[in-house]
């Protein structure tokens, strides 16, 4: 198995979230994540999803999306050629004798306090998995209450949009 | 990262991006039209329902197969008087699904259905199912509940467009009246184009109900919906190639062939390569079974020339086939020397189950249209390819391994003999409608197919009854045309009250009941699989039982010519006679023995090579060693 991350464009239309998670569900494969939200065109929506899958099946999976009718564009996201974003919201159990090094913690990481009462913190980051895997290993000792993410959001280096490339593709099959 | 761009940089960057945005934006628009021979009409003020049927109309349906309810109630007063949509009342929304199924296969038009909300439409799942497994054009019209009780639990409500999604091509839900006509447009469109299949139109009665204005033609707005028809020419040239070099090729043709409409263009690909041919199940008719390089049907019950060929194939030439587990047995030892070419409209096909070494993605007519130049160039370089040997061996198969079956030591009636009778006195210009299970293997074997949409089937999904109401829609739209169904005791329990559709709407088809008083296919797999424990197949509908229904008398009932023929004697006098008979429909009721058996078989999930040709009989290959 291996992690791949999908962007699929869509169109902005009721149900397309269905469609695409259903369309995973019925061939087997497993979601590890999906964040959905608008993009740059207000008829289009980006779902980023990542799945764990060996390679065959993930192209057949590429192909089933591809004939789903209100989806436009399907681009994988190469690790190296990428950046890969999360946002956690985290509660920590933060007292008079504790605060001082959760927020150590908070600064360590880059992190930031957006929620106080005497007794927690809720803490914001945003970043690559693994450091925010990281920050929740931290955490950790002085008691996680709730965790709160969005999902991986992804987006290629460069210049380059993969709505030009969408546009593009289609210029060239007409 | 590139350092700070300058101001000029940036007005270059957003007015590329400005560029494309506007571009993309009027393609997301749509700018594609339905082409259509009508002229531009309205803007009408209409109903939302007048709408619906005004829109059937433009979109060139003539024939609807449903049931009113309440949430449909609406767009039937208008239909009631449109001059052009003939609506034939069926008596179950499942048999109005595969009448438009049947339909759809006789004429390769779009089959249309009509039903109501809840129960109405949760009936029609089977042949939507049916539809999207056997890629049919299908568009299925369902009423919902009012827009303003949708997600309410309100009476006879049901999420058909979720229960439906993963059996659809694509599926709409209307609340917007003015969206009716566009998405009628659309639905047709997706439903016929591409690989075909079917397409669910799920209408809120608030919206039939609501004053709206109909215009048409309509404009398209699929951004994401793009089939792919040309093939890559490359891809053309590796075929070609391929099959001209070859020595052991066989051309596996599936169901695409046939919607792809491509039949007479395949016919001079097997001529001009000198190929032997093998026709699936959905592919029956799309080369004739008289031409002399067609060794029948592959796969579980298919000939044992076929099978062999495939698996002794050095090159293995897919048209509109998608490796079914049916027809490749156990998949990791199917074909094990063949390259294969895999041509297909649908990309997802390709590679899904094989490995393709050649994919080719379009419209089958398109694909073979090219590669006939292309091998015909080939073999004027490189001369004609080398089959001889290959055909050697094959037609030792053929002459060793027939078509045939074992009489019946019980005295009844063989179904083979019946089957083969029905096809010979019949002929083929006929269409014949199968059930499913052994009636339909022995009607796909015994019974010879000379035309494309002669035979009409349910393959993929393997729905028992479809027989009844697809006969009785393949005859609405072949009127012309003898319709048999071929159907069995345990399918045409299921969907027979289709007959009252039938005598009264003057459809008159043939039925020909292949009656074992049994679940023949479960049982024939208790005899050799389960130690002959038949758990639950006997119907008692045969010769020697209580005859629960007896079919003679509930054709009778059902305004029926009802003939029943116990020997063997009387099978071409009674076939004979429903062929004269065309002011009703007719039902004969051949009692055949139970025993008889599909033969040649190869057991769910073993290797082809393991076919047995009759029981306990395995054919022994190389015998050119």
């Amino acid at each position: 198995m291996s992690r791949h991350t999908l962007s699929v464009l869509v169109e902005n239309k009721p149900g397309v979230l269905t469609r695409v998670a259903g369309l995973f569900a019925r061939r087997a494969f497993n979601i590890h994540s999906l964040a959905v939200g608008p993009t740059e065109h207000e008829e289009i929506s980006r779902i980023t999803v990542v799945v764990d899958v060996e390679e065959h099946p993930l192209e057949q999976v590429t192909k089933q999306l591809n004939k789903l009718v209100h989806v436009i564009k399907i681009v994988e996201l190469e690790p190296e050629s990428s950046v890969h974003r999360e946002l956690l919201l985290v509660k920590v159990r933060a007292d008079a004798a504790t605060r001082t090094g959760v927020l150590e913690v908070v600064e360590m990481f880059r992190a930031r306090v957006v929620d106080v009462v005497p007794d927690a913190v809720v803490i914001e980051s945003t970043g690559p998995a693994a450091k925010l895997d990281a920050l929740l290993a931290a955490l950790e000792p002085y008691g996680v209450r709730e965790i709160v993410k969005s999902g991986m959001l992804a987006v290629g280096r460069g210049s380059r949009s993969i709505t030009d490339r969408a546009f593009e593709r289609a210029v060239r099959s007409a | 990262m590139t350092g700070t761009p300058t101001p000029a940089q940036i007005a270059a960057r957003a007015e590329a991006r400005d560029q494309v945005r506007t571009e993309l934006r009027s393609r997301v628009g749509g700018k594609a039209e339905i082409e259509t021979a009508a002229p531009r009409v309205g803007p009408e003020e209409v109903t939302g329902a007048q709408s619906i049927v005004r829109s059937l109309e433009e979109v060139g349906a003539d024939v609807v197969f449903g049931i009113p309810g309440g949430a449909i109630l609406p767009t039937y007063d208008p239909l009631m008087d449109s001059a052009k949509l003939r609506h034939i009342l069926v008596r179950h929304e499942q048999g109005g699904g595969h009448a438009a199924s049947g339909y759809a296969h006789a004429t390769g038009r779009v089959g249309v259905t009509m039903a109501t909300s809840g129960p109405g439409a949760t009936n029609l799942v089977t042949p939507i199912a049916d539809a999207n497994m056997d890629s049919i054009p299908l568009v299925a019209i369902t009423g919902q509940v009012g827009a303003s009780a949708i997600g309410t639990d309100a009476f006879q409500e049901a999420d058909i467009v979720g229960i439906t999604m993963p059996i659809t091509k694509h599926s709409y839900l209307i609340t917007d009246p003015a969206e009716i006509p566009r998405t009628i447009a659309e639905a047709f469109h997706i439903a016929s184009t591409g690989r075909p299949g079917p397409v669910l139109v799920d209408i809120a009665k608030s919206a039939m109900q609501s004053r709206t204005t109909f215009s048409w033609p309509q404009e398209l707005n699929l951004p994401g919906y793009h089939p792919v028809t040309k093939p890559h020419s490359k891809q053309i040239r590796e075929a070609a190639k391929l099959l001209a070099t070859a020595r052991r090729p066989v051309l596996y043709v599936g169901g695409g062939v046939i919607r792809a409409g491509a039949s007479e263009l395949l016919r001079q690909l097997v001529d001009l390569s000198g190929a032997p041919v093998v026709t699936t199940l959905m592919a029956r008719g799309a080369v004739p079974d008289s031409h002399p390089q067609h060794l029948g049907m592959p796969g579980m019950h298919g000939t044992v020339p076929a099978v062999a060929a495939l698996q002794k194939a050095d090159l293995v030439f897919a048209l509109g086939a998608r490796f079914d587990d049916r027809v490749t047995g156990k998949l990791s030892s199917f074909a094990p020397l063949a390259t294969v070419i895999h041509a297909d409209i649908d990309p997802a096909e390709i590679g899904k189950n094989r490995e393709a070494d050649v994919p080719i993605v379009g419209d089958l007519r398109e694909v073979i249209g090219d590669l006939l130049p292309e091998l015909a160039r080939e073999h004027e370089e490189q001369g004609r390819p080398d089959v001889e040997g290959w055909w050697r061996q094959l037609d030792d198969w053929r002459r060793t391994y027939p078509r045939g079956y074992t009489e019946t030591a019980d005295g009844l009636l063989s179904p083979q003999h019946v089957i083969q009778r029905l096809g010979e006195l019949t002929g083929p210009e006929a269409i014949y409608v199968a059930g499913v299970g052994q009636h339909q293997m022995w009607a796909a074997q015994f019974i010879s197919y000379e035309h494309p949409n002669t035979w009409i089937n349910s393959g993929g999904l393997g729905t028992m009854g479809y027989s009844i109401p697809a006969a009785m829609g393949a005859k609405v739209g072949q009127p012309d045309r003898t319709v048999w169904a071929v159907d069995g005791d345990g399918c045409f329990q299921m969907t027979n009250q289709e007959l009252a559709t039938c005598t009264i709407n003057d459809i008159p088809i043939k039925v020909a009941l292949i009656n074992n008083s049994s679940l023949g296919m479960v049982r024939q797999w208790q005899t050799l699989f389960y130690e002959s424990r038949y758990s639950n197949t006997d119907l008692h509908t045969g010769h020697g039982t209580m005859r629960v229904p007896d079919f003679v008398k509930l054709a009778d009932a059902y305004g029926c010519e009802g003939i029943r023929v116990e020997h063997a004697s009387d099978v071409d006098a009674a076939i004979k006679r429903a062929n004269e008979i065309d002011d009703r429909p007719v039902v004969v009721d051949f009692t055949v023995s139970r025993d008889a058996m599909v033969w040649p078989m190869v057991a769910a999930g073993v290797s082809n090579d393991d076919i047995q040709y009759a029981r306990g009989i395995s054919p022994a290959w190389d015998r050119e060693d």
